[in-house]
């Protein structure tokens, strides 16, 4: 199981994958907005995201999870 | 006469409008979002008011609440400042309707020069040149590839309502350019609402350099010389300087066009209308900003006049109070943005200052929004604040700028500092060998 952490405090602008999507390591999976920029969030490890946890306009802090994929 | 201004905005330009107002004994009243409310331009104000939650959208882009505010305290006037809705005409006609003053130009210009189309097209008319480009929005995707292969490549699709760098993209090829208007057709309905595209052709090793204008309500138009800002990241400024080392004539000829410009669209109040120049010093128009800009202190510390008394004056029916004739160039003024990021790669960083120690004296002028133990919030833009140095001669005034940025420190959270104390000292910036893709090739 690996989970995708904030690399930052921001709001989630998107989620570019569903549950049960297959994602490689390296592709972006969120994108955060920061001070007015658009951060992409990549997977680190192939799998399947296995559940999202935050939502679309959620405000996150650093570390957060954002979701799980096994 | 304006008695009390509502400062639609925070940081270090709403702390730069209430000292002018102050010198002008106008009354103020800051708005501040829930993140805001330890800003010192707060405590600077005669009144504050709280308007909403950290977001923007909640707090300093929420219009009803703004107005609610205006009525409740007697403000006669709002200033914008930058950014926000300084050039949303839906603001500036709501100020009208709600009759109170909007230190701007009117609703029908900021909405001229906020379609990029449009605005092309109008200073086409006025005698500015133009990029060549698509004149109306791209409709299908064979006019696009057609346009693009006349234009010729490397051609940039840019967002008709777009602006700060958002909803750009340069292309190279057919598929490039295919790929950038799915992507960015996208992002503009999103962002902007507005998901019209259009084709410029490319201007390569280009300078970004500018001419301040000033009009009043009688047909006065005046020019305030020029600003080199090509010195930028993500499309964003960085440094700016006044004035830029074009020939003089060039410069010149660039300031009087820009005022029949003005004159013929009936301008008024402060803008800027905003250039690339080619290597060959062939000029063309790159967008207007109907508002005071983030870079206007080197052009007030060159020419000793304050532009945010200026717009006062305008807005309030007073004729300019200076004329072409009577304004100088007096020495050399550069202004380096303190940004809240990684200096490498220009990612945010939020966080806590713990230490902010910037050295003032002779020639140094601060327009800071933090502090120690300034918290700096991921909800607005990550400029922290602006150190603008002048002296008698450019080199002078870079070798004083590089001092000042070994003596500052800012610790807790990363910032820019590190890119800046490295440009100050190469080679090229020195020489005035700058274009706006200065950081790709430099840094």
């Amino acid at each position: 199981m690996n989970e995708v952490k904030a690399s930052m405090a921001g709001s989630i602008w998107k989620i570019v994958v569903d549950e049960g999507d297959s994602v490689t390591a390296g592709q972006d999976v969120v994108v955060l907005e920061s001070m007015k920029m658009e951060i992409p969030i990549a997977a680190e490890k192939d799998g399947v995201v296995k559940s999202i946890v935050k939502a679309e306009g959620d405000f996150v802090n650093e570390g957060d999870v954002l979701l799980v994929i096994e | 006469m304006i008695q009390k201004v509502l400062i639609a905005n925070r940081g270090e330009i709403a702390a730069r409008i209430i000292r002018t107002c102050m010198k002008m004994n106008i009354e103020t009243v800051a708005i501040y979002s829930e993140a805001d409310r330890e800003a010192a331009y707060v405590s600077m104000a005669t009144e504050s008011y709280e308007v909403g939650p950290a977001r923007a959208q909640e707090s300093y882009l929420h219009m009803d609440r703004i107005f609610e505010v205006a009525k409740e305290s007697g403000a006669d006037a709002i200033h914008p400042g930058y950014g926000f809705l300084s050039e949303n005409p839906h603001f500036a006609k709501r100020c009208e309707q709600e009759d109170i003053i909007f230190i701007g130009p009117s609703n029908a210009l900021i909405t001229l020069m906020g379609d990029k189309i449009a605005a092309r097209q109008a200073m086409k008319q006025a005698g500015i040149p133009i990029i060549p480009g698509t004149e109306t929005a791209i409709e299908t995707i064979d006019e696009a590839t057609q346009e693009a292969e006349r234009i010729g490549y490397p051609v940039m699709v840019k967002a008709s309502a777009g602006g700060g760098g958002v909803g750009m993209e340069v292309v190279h090829t057919e598929e490039e350019l295919l790929k950038a208007i799915e992507t960015n057709e996208q992002r503009a309905k999103s962002l902007f609402g507005d998901g019209s595209l259009f084709l410029e052709k490319q201007i390569e090793h280009a300078r970004h350099i500018e001419i301040q204008i000033a009009a009043d309500a009688f047909g006065n138009v005046i020019h305030l010389f020029d600003r080199e800002c090509s010195i930028q990241r993500r499309n964003q400024k960085v440094i700016e300087e006044a004035p830029s080392s074009l020939p003089e004539n060039v410069r010149l000829e660039m300031g009087e066009k820009s005022i029949r410009a003005c004159k013929e669209m009936h301008y008024e109040n402060i803008g800027t209308i905003e250039f690339l120049v080619d290597e060959e010093n062939n000029y063309y128009f790159l967008e207007m900003n109907t508002r005071i800009q983030v870079e206007h202190p080197v052009t007030e510390e060159i020419t000793g006049l304050d532009l945010v008394q200026m717009q006062i004056e305008i807005a309030q029916g007073n004729p300019l109070a200076v004329q072409q004739d009577a304004i100088s160039i007096n020495g050399h003024a550069i202004e380096v943005r303190l940004y809240a990021e990684d200096p490498e790669t220009f990612f945010p960083s939020p966080g806590t200052i713990s230490t902010c120690d910037v050295p003032t004296g002779e020639g140094v002028r601060l327009e800071m929004s933090v502090e120690n133990n300034t918290v700096v919030t991921p909800f607005y833009d990550p400029m922290i604040g602006k150190i603008i140095v002048s002296n008698r001669t450019r080199e002078k005034t870079i070798q004083q700028l590089a001092r000042t940025l070994n003596e500052t420190t800012i610790e807790g959270i990363k910032t820019n500092i590190p890119m800046l104390q490295k440009i100050v000292t190469q080679e090229a910036f020195m020489k005035g060998n700058i274009t706006t893709d200065y950081v790709n090739k430099h840094m």
